[in-house]
């Protein structure tokens, strides 16, 4: 399996040159772009007695906006990785008209300006627009419901899962197909053992980053959210609503949490990635 | 050859399937606004999109754009250069770091660099005593965008990189290429795709970038105001036809990006074959 | 290389956009220029004010100017200004928006008593847009309280109109019951539960009352309301302007520093000056902004129903302790909303 050891081709010690050049120029980025500007949201909590940081986070509307924004968050990521999965499957192996052009709209929603997806979404989803209306019968109401939060998401980050599964499956050899279907498996069961595992890593990077991505969304959500307390109420409103009263270290303090538990996940995506590819390379090697 | 997914029936599902929830996720917001923004005929459209106050939104956004390109190219392959080909403490933080941005809400971003370089900030008011100013001017409105899109690239880059691995590479090293030819004649074929793509995403999240140029630009018109602030005080002034407007144009900006990289790839391909 | 060639050619078609960027952006040939930040609802107003104060000041002191503008969430606007926006002068909706800046030492302490009638050269009061013919029948702030009536107004937290709505709905019931204060409690919970959509924004509540159908009333300025239905079509809804209600002030300020940096001191005081003068009130008044000038006053009478007007002050005290005991964390409207 050729592909499994590519993928495992981590180079033991530095036989490439170009370590201390990239290293000084991710360095000096990472420090000036990244985080020195963090160190104003730290400077802005050192203020907080501990007691007071609780108080400001658990605020029971504030916990509220947490449920809500997670829930919908997963839901949003959930719909993506599917949708994503699919679109870079046809896209990648199939040829058909109009293929560039689809192609082409996945990376629109990043070229959205959010407020106008916002807008847009609204618009369409409420209950006298075009899918508004198409949806009344069977009941679901979108437009300022939970439901519209995770539309609203769900579009925002729909480039993440395509982009990075994509090129992963372009990348991949057509000997790995016909090594599976050589040994006599159905497309069904040779997709499930072997393009999946191979597409996993960035299955589950792409999904992790739409994730948190949705946590923080703001602009494409607050038009169709309906905006009510403690039901659809999102902690980027929080914040939003803090920053309006001039309460920096309110605002910093509910943003440090996104900040956090977003940066927690995406360490676990990256150590699990990790892992898994040692996990390839310790099973082949 | 028979290759997974390849019977007929399969196959039409499927496309069928992703054909049907484009259009209905994607395709048809894109129509809506081009609706909207066509609603009052195509003179009104002209006449919106031609005014002076647009076209400096237009010009703005692009200087910034063509700006952030470069800069989140460098950053890009250095970084995925670094974590995919060398083994070094810390390697997985410093993957990490770099997704700050995805993880930091953008009103945050552009607010963490306001406190930071604003009037009050502690380097802002040593910039303030100097005459320097750097936030609500278009300095400010680049290092947010620079900050938002700097992970497009890199994130690109470093799965395909990892995947590939540095087999061909190392051969190279062995035959006596030199770093810098070793990049451009090893590397650079195999992960071109994959950075045309990160510098699409970047071009695209640098033009349509809201949240935290809102907070450092000032939204001084003819001056600091870029086109999504533009739409949006469009919209606010219940002139709802001339926000359409510009945001299709924006919309058009990255269908033209799109169109762009779809050209170069046909003509690559026609190339090698 | 063709990828060489082909991303060198990409780099070119970007360049040259850029400098087709600069080419586009105007160049300004007046010798001075002050910034005006303003409210976002304001753009058209603006660009109808500027022109002619440009020109009467041209004719006053024969020197050629111009006025940048600035618009966007008036909070947001000051915080810029605090944090390093060099505006010259402020045109806001929001008292606290002005005071803020007074605080940071950005405005005169006094700013109130720099120019007539409270620094509020024009005013409005909060009122109801509803639809075609009324008929829910509503007519004023009791009957919003009723259990057949969908409400939409902006978030009170987010947004300085919602605010006004709120202050207005509460001196409201502390009229009609003598000050009891259970008693306005159970209006103001009634009424706020009410409420369909919380948009952050005026604009927001706007689009869901008219464009999604949400709702029997549009709570916002009356200034708004009338702009709205200009805007919407006349034949499809109705202004009421309630007999009792809030007085809206949108109070102006120089930035003193930032002019006197910019060598603006006179101009930006000139230009709050011209928007006290008739021409200047005659454009407001057209805008459905309630004016000072008696000789405006009397051209506009129709447009606009006497009312009775109630201050903030009055009934809260100062602006600054009615923003920390209705709006603050844990004050008294999270109170009313919690479930």
């Amino acid at each position: 399996m050729i592909t499994l050891a590519q993928m495992t081709g981590s180079t033991p010690k530095r036989v490439l040159p170009g370590f201390g050049l990239s290293l000084g120029i991710s360095l000096t980025f990472v420090s000036l772009v990244l985080l020195l500007p963090m160190t104003s949201l730290v400077g802005q909590l050192s203020g907080l007695s501990l007691a007071e940081y609780w108080a400001i986070i658990t605020e029971g509307r504030v916990v509220a906006s947490y449920v809500v924004t997670v829930g919908a968050a997963a839901v949003a990521a959930l719909v993506n990785a599917a949708f994503g999965l699919l679109m870079a499957w046809v896209l990648v192996r199939y040829e058909f008209p109009g293929k560039r052009l689809l192609d082409a709209l996945m990376d629109l929603p990043f070229a959205l300006p959010t407020a106008v997806a916002g807008i847009t979404l609204a618009t369409l989803y409420s209950s006298n627009g075009w899918m508004g209306q198409l949806l009344a019968p069977t009941g679901l109401q979108v437009a300022y419901t939970w439901v519209g939060i995770a539309l609203a998401m769900a579009f925002t980050s729909i480039p993440f899962v395509v982009r990075t599964v994509q090129p992963i499956l372009e990348d991949m050899p057509v000997q790995v197909d016909e090594a599976a279907l050589t040994l006599g498996a159905s497309d069904g069961t040779a997709f499930r053992r072997v393009i999946l595992p191979h597409l996993w890593p960035a299955l589950v990077t792409g999904t992790g980053l739409a994730f948190v991505r949705s946590l923080g969304e703001f602009g494409a959500i607050i038009f169709i959210a309906g905006n009510t307390p403690y039901e659809t109420e999102i902690t980027s409103l929080m914040i939003f609503v803090k920053l309006q009263e001039y309460d920096y270290v309110g605002a910093s303090a509910i943003a440090s949490v996104v900040l956090a538990t977003s940066l927690v996940l995406l360490l676990a995506i990256n150590l699990w990635q990790g892992r898994f590819i040692k996990r390839l390379h310790g099973g082949k090697g | 050859m028979h290759r997974i997914g390849d019977a007929p029936k399969v196959r039409r599902a499927l496309v069928s399937a992703a054909v049907i929830l484009s259009a209905l996720f994607l395709l048809l917001p894109l129509v809506a606004i081009f609706a909207q923004a066509f609603s009052a005929g195509a003179d009104v459209f002209w006449r919106n999109i031609t005014q002076p106050d647009t076209l400096s939104a237009i010009g703005l956004t692009l200087f910034i754009t063509v700006l952030t390109i470069p800069v989140n190219l460098v950053f890009g392959v250095a970084l995925a250069w670094l974590v995919t080909r060398f083994r070094f403490p810390g390697r997985r933080l410093l993957q990490t770091l770099i997704d700050i941005p995805f993880a930091v809400s953008p009103v945050v971003a552009g607010l963490v660099y306001l406190l930071l370089y604003g009037r009050n900030g502690w380097i802002g008011g040593w910039l303030d005593t100097h005459d320097i100013q750097l936030m609500f001017a278009w300095p400010g409105i680049l290092m947010v965008t620079i900050f938002v899109t700097c992970p497009f690239v890199a994130r690109e880059l470093i799965p395909l990189m990892q995947a590939q691995g540095s087999r061909d590479e190392e051969a190279a090293v062995t035959l006596g290429a030199s770093g810098w030819t070793l990049f451009r004649r090893v590397t650079l074929p195999n992960i071109r795709w994959a950075l045309l793509y990160g510098v699409i995403l970047t071009n695209a999240r640098a033009v349509g970038e809201f949240g935290a140029v809102s907070v450092v630009s000032g939204a001084i018109r003819g001056q600091t105001n870029t086109l999504p602030l533009h739409v949006e005080l469009l919209y606010q002034d219940y002139n709802t036809v001339g926000a359409f407007a510009s945001a299709s144009l924006l919309a058009l900006i990255a269908l033209l990006t799109l169109a762009t990289k779809a050209g170069l790839e046909w003509r690559a391909a026609r190339r090698e074959a | 290389m063709l990828r060489n060639a082909a991303s060198r050619r990409l780099i070119g078609t970007a360049v040259i956009a850029a400098l087709g960027a600069g080419v586009v952006t105007p160049v300004v040939a007046a010798e001075r220029e002050i910034l005006n930040s303003s409210y976002d609802i304001a753009r058209e107003l603006f660009a109808a004010i500027n022109p002619e104060f440009i020109e009467w000041w041209q004719q006053e002191h024969g020197e050629e100017v111009a006025i940048k503008q600035s618009h966007g969430g008036s909070s947001a606007q000051a915080r810029a200004i605090i944090q390093g926006l060099r505006a010259d002068v402020v045109t806001y909706n929001q008292v606290t928006d002005v005071q803020a800046l007074a605080d940071e030492g950005l405005v005169a302490e006094d700013w109130q008593n720099q120019f007539e009638n409270n620094a509020s050269p024009y005013y409005s009061t909060t009122a109801f847009l509803v639809r075609k013919g009324n008929p829910k029948g509503i007519e004023s702030w009791d009957d919003l309280a009723r259990e057949d009536i969908e409400l939409v107004f902006p978030n009170p937290k987010t947004s300085g109109n919602g605010r006004y709505t709120y202050l207005a709905a509460w001196s409201f019931a502390d009229n009609a019951f003598d000050g009891d204060e259970e008693k306005i409690k159970n209006f103001m919970r009634t009424f706020l539960r009410n409420v369909v959509v919380f948009d952050t924004g005026g604009r927001g509540a706007t689009t869901s009352f008219i464009e999604r159908g949400m709702g029997d009333v549009l709570i916002s300025f009356e200034s708004e309301v009338n702009n709205i239905r200009g805007e919407y079509g006349s034949e499809d809804y109705e202004v009421v302007v309630p007999p009792v209600s809030i007085l809206a002030e949108f109070p102006v300020a120089v930035v003193e520093p930032n002019a006197e940096r910019n060598g603006n001191a006179d101009l930006a005081r000139g230009y709050l000056d011209y928007l006290y003068t008739e021409e200047a009130q005659r454009l407001l008044a057209g805008f459905n902004y309630r004016v000072h000038d008696e000789t405006v006053v009397e051209e506009f009478s129709d447009e606009f129903p006497e009312t009775e007007l109630l201050r903030v002050e009055d009934y809260f005290g100062s602006w600054n302790e009615a923003m920390e005991t209705h709006f603050g964390g844990g004050g008294m409207l999270d109170q009313l909303q919690r479930r």
